[in-house]
């Protein structure tokens, strides 16, 4: 099973954080790694612990913002949510994230016509 | 780019606020494990499997604290802020060894700091005037005439000038103005000042832009209708009050009005480079025609034109000399100067005299430093023994071996930073007092400030110390090997003896350092004090000389002759009859001071060689004045009925009797001076005229009476303490003559004192460093010897068990400490004698290898070492065998 995990490229955990608190709304650190399991349907490789590390970078560059909060079941806990800038600098990525996925898509394409000569 | 910028600074704060940042993260990862847990429980696990899983979802949390800490903020700054925290904290722990490795750097790098701000001053940094470089001091090789030999006359400085190609302009001083030689008064008590006449264009060649008002004008330097004068920055400050208006004020100056036409900048300060150790209140103008007949009178000072050398305005000056007159209206002196005009560099000239006791110095200071970070790797080997095994453990436990050498050259930097804080405050303190010393007869002191190039230099030597002092054990101590180290149980294993073997070569250098130091610092106070055994010719102790004011103007020379007889008579009188005056005396100039020489006498019925003949100084005095000053006198004094109808009559000195009449007794013979002649009716004592430390030339004194004096000093030789006597002499004279200045009551110690201060400096600096070198090297012995003693404590209580005596093993120890001490002490024995050579041109008749010197130095050394294991070799005596075997 580790093996058909995905690594996940450097930056590419800070877009994912992003696209889930604008979808989400306010949520905890836990909250967003469960998030991000089930959208990629277990299919990225993350410890959990890693994503602290991002939330700090993305906090310090104003993009999240981060409050200390009570969740449902009466745990303490900090709670984050995007902020105006974080939602400018979310599309500006994912429009980089497309484009690039598109050209990767045909320049891997014209990959296998070459094979077919 | 602001976003950047906003988040670099965040991340730059992060480090400082890391505690806070890893609290809170802890406790957030404490929340995400319980919602982990809650779920999975949820899910129906068991809470046990619950938890381990939540865990392995997690990662490892000591991961997760590093990863956040490089994500918020710069890891290498962080880890080094770690490293800081941890230094400080342990430092603070082991407060003795902080303390005294500040203390030893501080005096090591404050002593270097101050000697290096001194050297900079005096040697390296140009003089205070613009485009210095450019400028030198015309002056022939140095005779035995004085003063007289080293001036040139008005008629010589004005061809000089004009016939030079090498100069953009030449300027001069009258160099013959002695201390206190004006009166002001208009101000309650008339006071006395000191002033200098300069050529008129002195402060335009120098460079000097006046602070207040302006220099002097072509036409008042040329006899103009009034007389005017410039102020020294500290006399306008001290006497006029910093007066805002000072200029154009009129004030009294000898009894004729004065006009102030400026204030000179503070930063122009005219005894620093021209007279060490002697205060110029102000200046006049210097009237060149009036002073045509008057011989040498100015010196001279040259600016160069741009791009041109020394040695072509030499050349120029050689070119030149032959076509110039030592007067114009008599044509046989013409060519007077021939080899007489040398320029040299003003620098040279003001501070050349002390390179070599400058350079001298700060090898002594170098020493010191070398010392004392000797004693700092020292005592950081001692600890590394003590910490060898923490420093194991950290890498066994996975520290790495790069950061724990980084952590050692930041614990080194920190000391030796701290140590370089504190030593400059020393260095401070030491320059300002120094600054402060104006009696002290060395150029420039009072420019004497810390730089930056000082501070340079400091930073500098802290950071080199650091390195080599305290990297060099951090790199042993890291370089261990593992096991060795955590298997040594501290007591005489492995690394603890190569430590010592280190250590024992440390303290050897620094023994031998020390060595060299003391026997330079003794060789140094034997010249000294053979310079205060130095027979001077005169009895400087109680006696002590005041300037007197007096008025001789009359109709003619003759009337003014016999009116200042009068004078000179009556003070002499009233003042002898003063109780405790033992004999008292007048002359115009004193020794060691200004000086000055006519012409040159021939003995009547001999013929010399033209040049061969001696200039002789002249001194013009007053009956009573040879036993004033406690000068020997064969033959008789002056008297005062050898008036000016009776025969003339001189007193010579012993050099110029051994020349004019080597195997005759001169007294009784005559001197020629064109037709006049003198009989000489006395021989005295060659006196010292110019240095305490060089012979004497010929000298001749004659009588008031008969020749003019140029002013007159008061010497009193009393029984009393002068100062009991000064109120007593003052009233005197103010009783003759109400204009009578305040002027100094000076001992004539004080002048002696003066003429040698440059030496006592030098001497008193080395001595000092040379007893910090002894303590910091002492120390080091004891240091060492100390530890080994700690570490034979169980082999000591052993050896006492079987039966050893204490006094044996005290023994013992201290033949440790004299094998140490003897070792050091040969070397530096034998390295003061390979140097010995470079020290000897700032002795005064005391061989560089005097034998007395290094015995005593040997001697003080061997005892101060032997004091130092004593200390040690006690505490093992006293080594209780069965605490010893008990202990680990």
């Amino acid at each position: 099973m580790p093996d058909s995990k995905l690594d996940l490229l450097q930056g590419t955990l800070d877009l994912m954080v992003l696209q889930t608190l604008a979808a989400m709304g306010s949520l905890h650190g836990y909250g967003i790694a469960r998030r991000i399991e089930q959208v990629s349907g277990d299919a990225v490789l993350l410890n959990q612990g890693t994503i602290y590390a991002s939330l700090v970078r993305l906090q310090q560059q104003g993009w999240i913002s981060a409050e200390w909060g009570t969740s449902d079941n009466n745990r303490k806990a900090k709670f984050y949510s995007i902020t105006k800038r974080g939602r400018r600098q979310l599309s500006e990525d994912a429009a980089y994230w497309q484009r690039l996925a598109s050209v990767m898509g045909r320049v891997l394409a014209l990959g296998t016509g070459s094979d077919d000569k | 780019m602001i976003a950047r910028l906003r988040h670099s600074a965040q991340r730059f704060l992060a480090l400082f606020r890391a505690p806070a940042y890893d609290r809170e993260l802890d406790v957030e990862m404490a929340a995400h494990l319980e919602f982990a847990v809650d779920e999975n429980l949820q899910r129906g696990l068991p809470p046990a499997e619950a938890r381990r899983q939540a865990l392995v979802q997690f990662g490892g949390p000591q991961q997760s604290r590093e990863n956040h800490r490089a994500a918020r903020s710069f890891l290498l700054l962080d880890e080094l802020f770690q490293d800081l925290r941890y230094i400080l904290r342990t430092l603070r722990k082991e407060r003795s060894f902080t303390i005294v490795a500040l203390v030893i750097l501080a005096l090591g790098i404050g002593a270097n700091t101050a000697v290096f701000s001194v050297v900079n001053t005096l040697l390296l940094r140009p003089l205070p005037f613009s485009n210095s470089h450019q400028l030198v001091w015309i002056a022939p090789p140095p005779t035995s005439c004085g003063l007289s030999c080293a001036t040139y006359s008005a008629d010589a400085y004005e061809e000089f000038r004009a016939q030079s190609l090498a100069y953009d302009d030449v300027t001069g001083y009258e160099a013959f103005s002695t201390p206190d030689n004006l009166r002001l008064s208009g101000h309650g008590e008339p006071v006395p000042a000191t002033g200098i006449d300069v050529i008129g264009n002195f402060f335009q060649v120098l460079g000097v832009q006046p602070a207040k008002g302006r220099l002097f004008t072509l036409d008042e330097a040329h006899g103009g209708a009034h007389r005017v004068a410039l102020l020294a920055d500290p006399y306008w400050r001290r006497q006029f009050n910093a007066d805002p208006d000072i200029v154009g004020k009129t004030i009294e100056l000898s009894g004729s009005a004065v006009t102030v036409v400026g204030v000179l900048p503070a930063s122009f300060d005219f005894g620093a480079v021209f007279s060490p150790g002697a205060r110029v209140d102000l200046f006049t103008p210097l009237d060149l025609d009036q002073q045509r007949n008057w011989g040498n009178i100015v010196t001279l000072i040259g600016r160069l034109k741009p791009g041109v050398t020394t040695a072509q305005a030499l050349q120029d000056a050689q070119r030149v000399a032959p076509n110039i007159y030592f007067n114009v209206r008599y044509p046989e002196t013409l060519g007077r100067y021939k080899g007489a005009l040398v320029p040299v560099p003003l620098k040279q000239y003001v501070t050349g005299k002390l390179s070599r006791s400058l350079i001298a110095l700060w090898a002594a200071v170098g020493a010191i430093l070398l010392i004392a970070g000797v004693n700092l790797s020292n005592l950081l080997l001692a600890r590394a023994a003590a910490r060898a095994k923490e420093f194991a453990l950290r890498s066994a436990l996975g520290a790495n071996r790069g950061r724990i050498i980084r952590q050692l050259l930041l614990e080194s930097l920190l000391l030796s930073g701290g140590g370089a804080a504190l030593g400059l405050a020393l260095a401070l303190a030491l320059i300002t007092w120094l600054a402060r010393q104006g009696s002290l007869a060395l150029p420039l002191l009072g420019t004497l400030r810390i730089d930056a190039s000082a501070l340079a230099w400091t930073a500098l030597m802290a950071f080199v110390t650091a390195m080599i002092f305290g990297l060099l054990p951090g790199l042993r101590m890291a370089g261990g090997n593992l096991q060795e180290v955590i298997k040594d149980s501290g007591a005489g294993a492995g690394l603890g003896r190569k430590h010592e073997r280190l250590r024992a070569a440390l303290v050897v250098s620094e023994v031998a350092l020390a060595c060299m130091l003391l026997v330079s610092a003794g060789l140094l106070l034997r010249s000294f004090i053979k310079v205060l055994d130095v027979d001077l010719g005169f009895q400087p102790d109680r006696a002590a000389s005041i300037k007197v004011e007096y008025d001789d103007s009359a109709a003619s020379e003759d009337a003014s002759q016999t009116k200042r007889a009068v004078i000179f008579q009556q003070i002499l009188d009233r003042i002898t009859a003063l109780p405790g005056v033992e004999a008292a005396g007048m002359a115009d100039y004193l020794p060691l001071g200004p000086n000055r020489s006519w012409d040159s006498p021939v003995p009547r019925g001999k013929t010399f060689a033209p040049g061969e003949l001696p200039e002789p100084l002249v001194y013009v005095v007053t009956p009573g004045f040879v036993r004033a000053m406690g000068i020997r006198l064969r033959g008789r004094d002056f008297s005062w009925s050898d008036g000016p109808r009776a025969e003339k009559v001189v007193l010579i000195n012993e050099s110029a009797a051994r020349f004019y009449w080597p195997a005759e007794d001169a007294v009784g013979r005559v001197l020629m001076r064109g037709p006049e002649e003198d009989r000489v009716i006395g021989v005295v004592d060659d006196v010292h005229e110019e240095h305490v430390e060089g012979g004497a030339g010929s000298q001749v004194y004659y009588p008031v009476t008969q020749q003019g004096p140029s002013g007159a000093q008061l010497v009193i030789r009393t029984t009393l303490p002068p100062s009991a006597l000064a109120a007593g002499v003052l009233r005197t004279l103010r009783d003759l003559n109400p204009s009578q200045p305040a002027a100094e009551f000076r001992p004539i110690r004080t002048i002696v004192d003066r003429a040698i201060s440059p030496r006592r400096f030098f001497m008193l600096l080395v001595a000092a460093f040379a007893a910090l070198g002894l303590l910091l090297a002492s120390l080091g012995i004891y240091g060492v010897i100390s530890y080994a003693v700690t570490r034979q404590t169980q082999e000591f209580g052993i050896r006492m068990a079987l039966g050893a005596t204490p006094a044996l093993v005290q023994r013992s120890v201290l033949a440790d400490t004299l094998k140490l001490a003897g070792i050091g002490i040969a070397t530096g024995v034998l390295a003061s004698i390979a140097g010995s050579q470079i020290l000897s041109s700032l002795l005064f008749e005391t061989e560089p290898r005097d034998p007395l010197t290094f015995f005593a130095v040997m001697c003080l050394l061997l005892s101060v070492a032997l004091f130092a294991g004593y200390l040690p070799a006690l505490r093992a005596t006293r080594i209780h065998p069965a605490v010893a075997l008990r202990c680990e």
